[in-house]
């Protein structure tokens, strides 16, 4: 990257630079460019479609419609540059470099998911451009916040939300509002896996008993069976650490079955706004991985602005904070003022930011202080857990019976 | 390939691993991804190309190189890895094919992307059962750099491999199966012996090159690794450089890889269609591949 500088390069650089208007002159660039490779097609397409690319469609647009982002004295607008990296690792790995090298972006968004944000995470660190990972979730968060300290993990664990669950229902158990029987089912997958790694020491720890733990692969259609042999010994708790396609199912079959145990939770994809379309006023009491404090003014304000948006509504997991995480990144470049990546980083590590999710600030690059256990409440997907965090609600126990279709 | 050939060959692939010394971004990954599908190509078209079996089982063999590298590739010195990785390889192909060449035809074909598939959930079964995590980390410390240099090494090896057996008396066998099955066996030769052998040959290549790049991309999970995808693509190349002679898969993957790029660069939205008109217009418009192409051009200007 160095042999770059050719001399008529530099000619028109020049030639550029003395052509710019005033603003310029005090050194702001004419845009921000703003770069991003994310799965248009292939099988995370469907993921990226609900939780990413809406929020970083809204915040160009309302960046710019305030027109741009404040380096300094001016408002520069953002300028974007985006590819389809085919949910394929490799293509991940190349447009990132093409971003990086050849479009020479001033900061990249990142891809949707653990599996690609791993794969663009040495390329940013290498080239220095903050990486604000918020749709990847894994137990391994906390080394690779180290490893890497230009990335910012904010979307917890598996474990953690997994260990939360039973943090909620631990206290209802020692009121004796619930028996201790757990019945497990989980996708066998890295999410369900490390999901239910997380509750099973936990359960055990507050003394409750599976009844049954079964995982099954990823996309099995037909949950009856597996369900069937889950409700058999009348558990009071139901947990399926599943993905949306198996989320959706499973709370289809439970349904038709009429099986309603006190506790039921589902994983990724309760709280999406599909889950609601579909099941409406069944949802209530359903519990799920994410949640949001819809009391808040922030957040009812950023679902109404989402909507206006993309047409449709967040989902009440990762969308909320994807959007918080670009707020971070506009903070941290505003403050900072001009296009110099390792102040934003630096900005990143100790700022605290005010966001659609409240105040944040990150503890060792990772996102601590989010919601790990939720419930849909009158059509409202409520955090229950960290239980002492603003907003949470206490949980609806149990869970109403299905209502008749 | 005559010797001069080869000695070009060789030449001009050290020229090329000058790369990374001029450019360790873009061009470099562009490079990699290139010299990636060189050696899958032309280790696919060396088995494919004389025994005319259709093998879909590239993904198979590539998956099981890179999951040994996220298997031992922080336990092992690196060298020890690739070995493992190609051993490995070659006793899966050793299993598979003394299983499957007596099949031929379409049978084949779909046994051989089964293979992928198979390969894939036994992993999976193995990872959700045994080890209770899925997904691994590949921290290796393997630069971009070393990543080409290791692809070009193989190409290498593979070129010269491929100029070995086109001498060799397994070579010759080789051809006269694909002209002919039951004449080959009637002339005396192993059939059997000989399309395992080159199978196996062809398959430890493909191991090797999961292994050189899982580093690249941190995380591996059996998804990403056993991507039927990459049965195509090498397929799709090979056929359009045309297998009958060693570099001719080489004139479908620079054209090809190149063009994936272009589309992704230019219509990220269109991609998948585009792609799909390029394969019928390969199949359509140059059954023989470019090489088989140039061949006709050469007699045309010599008549």
């Amino acid at each position: 990257m160095n042999s770059t500088i050719t001399r008529r390069g530099a000619l028109g650089a020049a030639a550029a630079a003395l052509a710019a208007p005033a603003v310029r002159a005090q050194g702001a660039p004419s845009a921000v460019r703003i770069g991003y490779a994310i799965s248009k097609t292939g099988p995370n397409a469907g993921g990226a479609a609900i939780t990413t690319i809406p929020n970083y469609e809204m915040w160009v647009k309302e960046v710019n419609a305030a027109g741009g982002l404040r380096l300094g004295q001016a408002r520069v607008p953002i300028q974007v540059t985006e590819y389809d990296d085919r949910s394929v690792s490799e293509d991940t790995v190349r447009a990132a470099e093409r971003l990086v090298n050849q479009d020479r972006v001033d900061f990249v968004l990142p891809p949707w998911g653990t599996a690609l944000n791993l794969a663009v995470a040495p390329i940013l660190n290498r080239a220095g451009y903050p990486h604000l990972a918020s749709t990847a979730v894994t137990d391994r968060a906390p080394e690779l916040g180290r490893r890497w300290t230009n990335s910012f993990w904010m979307l917890g664990t598996g474990s953690g939300a997994g260990a939360g669950l039973v943090e909620v229902l631990a206290p209802l158990k020692q009121q004796g509002r619930i028996g201790d029987t757990v019945a497990l089912v989980s996708v066998a997958d890295g999410f369900g896996i490390e999901l239910a790694n997380g509750m099973r020491p936990a359960f055990q720890r507050a003394g409750f008993r599976l009844t049954y733990d079964r995982s099954y692969p990823v996309g099995t259609q037909d949950m009856a069976p597996i369900l069937a042999e889950a409700a058999r010994g009348n558990p009071e708790v139901f947990v399926a650490c599943s993905y949306p396609p198996d989320t959706l199912a499973i709370t289809e079959q439970a349904r038709v079955s009429g099986f309603n145990p006190k506790v039921f939770y589902t994983g990724v994809g309760t709280a999406f706004p599909l889950y609601k379309q579909r099941f409406g006023a069944a949802t209530e009491g359903v519990m799920g991985v994410g949640g949001v404090d819809a009391s808040s003014q922030r957040f009812q304000d950023y679902l109404r602005r989402h909507v206006a948006s993309a047409g449709r509504e967040p989902d009440r997991w990762a969308s909320a904070i994807t959007f918080a995480s670009l707020e971070m990144l506009q903070q941290a470049i505003e403050r900072v003022g001009r296009i110099d990546r390792a102040a934003v980083i630096r900005e990143l590590q100790t700022g605290s930011f005010d966001t659609v999710i409240g105040p944040v600030k990150l503890q060792n690059n990772l996102l601590t202080d989010l919601w790990q256990v939720g419930q849909w409440q009158g059509g409202e997907f409520y955090g229950l857990m960290p239980l002492n965090k603003q907003g949470a609600k206490p949980a609806i126990l149990p869970k109403p019976a299905w209502p008749a279709a | 390939m005559s010797n001069a050939a080869l000695g070009l060959s060789l030449l001009a692939l050290a020229a090329l691993a000058a790369l990374p010394f001029l450019d360790t971004g873009f061009w470099l990954a562009l490079a990699i991804n290139v010299a990636q599908y060189a050696v899958l190509a032309t280790a696919w078209a060396m088995f494919s190309g004389p025994t005319r079996y259709v093998s879909l089982a590239t993904a198979a063999f590539f998956g099981i190189g890179a999951y040994t590298v996220a298997v031992l590739g922080e336990a092992l010195p690196w060298p020890l890895v690739l070995l493992v990785a190609g051993v490995i390889g070659a006793v899966m192909s050793l299993l598979v094919g003394f299983a499957t060449l007596r099949l031929s035809g379409v049978y084949f074909v779909v046994f051989t992307f089964g293979l992928a598939e198979l390969v894939r959930q036994l992993v999976t079964w193995f990872e959700v059962n045994v080890t209770r995590s899925m997904g691994r980390y590949v921290f290796v410390e393997i630069s971009q750099a070393q990543i080409l240099w290791q692809l070009l090494a193989l190409f290498g090896a593979l070129l010269a491999l491929g100029t070995w057996l086109a001498r060799s008396r397994l070579g010759f066998a080789l051809r006269v199966i694909g002209e002919d099955e039951t004449v080959a066996r009637h002339v005396g030769i192993d059939t059997a012996r000989a399309k395992v052998a080159l199978f196996a040959l062809s398959s430890v290549f493909m191991a090797l090159v999961g292994a050189v790049m899982a580093p690249r991309w941190t995380y591996l999970d059996p998804a990403i690794a056993f991507n039927p995808s990459i049965s195509f693509t090498v397929l799709i190349m090979a056929l359009l450089g045309g297998t009958r002679s060693l570099l001719g898969p080489l004139l479908g993957v620079v054209p090809l890889a190149m063009l994936f790029e272009v589309l992704t660069a230019r219509f990220p939205n269109h991609f998948s269609i585009l792609v799909g008109v390029v394969f019928l217009l390969v199949v359509y418009a140059l059954p023989q591949g470019v090489s088989g192409l140039l061949a006709r051009l050469r007699r045309g200007a010599v008549a």
